[in-house]
């Protein structure tokens, strides 16, 4: 073993805390673009996390789902960014 | 080798709370933006590192699979973080978010 | 044709590095690379025409990018100058987290570039690096709207902001 094992899980609950501190962005606002850059931020945030618990565990699954969510999240981002702009 | 993958997971968790941090501190939602895009990037950069650095030490064929699918990982987000955040700018300046306490704003008045 | 050809070659070796290690045909399974193969013919033909549709205004051709040296130059780059940059850019909002110190305002910037992909390239490259965050862009000229952090200068010169990143998106893109 290379690196303790816990070192993973306690890199993940970092970036889990993180979250919830983005999520209070989200919450605050005020306008509805602050909320978008929030749940932006978020989407990175668990990316990350996934590719950490992807070691974790030995999986490489989680890795594979990783690169989906990261290009998923960026249509999404996408997609609220038209709705703001108005065409849509 | 892995004193290198504590440092790179260190640098890595302090550049995505600072990231956080500026997204709560910030007046306004560009400089938000400026915070949130940059720091959670390089962190996540760093993270992406660490495995890799860790996939490649372990070896082994799962631990290299995992390595090249991290690298992968790292290039979508590289690729999809900032022009997300010009999205999202470009779509707060047409619904109307000014600039708080703005010097010059070139864009003003274009659509 | 061609358009279809190289967006299945490009889907078909990222989908090679995908399964790497699956197998003992090389070094992957004969399962693996058929389907592979069928895959990214559909991805091709259904693709191939999005990807090099809209034609360029400055007439460059599409397949430029097909050039390894254009690459080998983007490899450096995000080595070297873009990932400096990129650490200066995280202790300048460090700092601006800290003190508050702040001056923010949009200016317009014109890097003089021509093609498309070397003004996404230039962009994205503002965005990471200090200070700077791309907002809008001029569609007729390749004017850039840049939010600056720390307006030091109203009406500023490319190099003022951005440093060589042109030069580089010119050398790598145009």
């Amino acid at each position: 073993m290379i690196i303790d094992p816990i070192t993973f899980f306690v890199v993940g609950a970092c970036f889990v805390l993180f979250m919830v501190f983005s999520l209070i962005r989200v919450g605050l606002g005020p306008t509805t673009p602050d909320r978008v850059v929030g749940l932006d931020t978020m989407n990175t945030l668990v990316v990350a996390t996934m590719i950490v618990l992807g070691a974790a565990f030995d999986e490489v699954v989680f890795i594979d789902v990783a690169i989906i969510y990261a290009l998923l999240s960026f249509v999404g981002t996408l997609y609220v960014a038209r709705y703001l702009e108005g065409g849509l | 080798m892995g004193g290198l993958i504590y440092v790179l997971f260190g640098i890595s968790v302090v550049f995505n709370g600072l990231g956080v941090i500026a997204l709560i501190r910030f007046p306004d939602v560009y400089t938000r933006l400026h915070g949130a895009t940059k720091c959670t990037t390089f962190g996540s950069i760093f993270t992406a590192l660490g495995i890799i650095a860790y996939g490649f030490a372990r070896g082994g064929a799962a631990h290299e699979t995992l390595a090249i699918h991290t690298i992968v990982a790292l290039v979508a987000l590289l690729v999809t973080n900032p022009t997300g955040s010009h999205a999202i700018a470009r779509a707060a300046h047409r619904s109307g978010v000014k600039p708080k306490g703005a010097v010059v704003d070139r864009l003003e008045g274009r659509s | 044709m061609l358009a279809i050809l190289v967006t299945a070659v490009v889907a078909f070796l990222f989908y090679l590095l995908l399964t790497l290690g699956s197998g003992s045909v090389g070094e992957w399974s004969a399962t693996e690379l058929i389907t592979g193969a069928v895959l990214s013919l559909i991805a091709g033909l259904i693709a191939g025409r999005v990807v090099f549709s809209k034609k360029e205004r400055s007439g460059k051709s599409h397949y430029r990018m097909l050039n390894p040296l254009r690459w080998l130059t983007f490899l450096v780059y995000l080595i070297g100058p873009f990932f400096f940059a990129m650490a200066r850019a995280n202790l300048d909002v460090a700092y601006r987290v800290i003190t508050g110190r702040i001056r923010p305002g949009i200016v317009r910037l014109s890097p003089g570039l021509s093609t498309d992909l070397g003004i996404t390239l230039l962009a994205n490259s503002i965005t990471l690096t200090p200070g700077t965050l791309s907002v809008d862009v001029d569609e007729g000229t390749g004017d850039l709207f840049v939010h600056w952090i720390n307006v030091k200068d109203t009406e500023p010169t490319c190099e003022a902001v951005c440093g060589s990143f042109p030069k580089w998106a010119r050398r790598i893109a145009e």
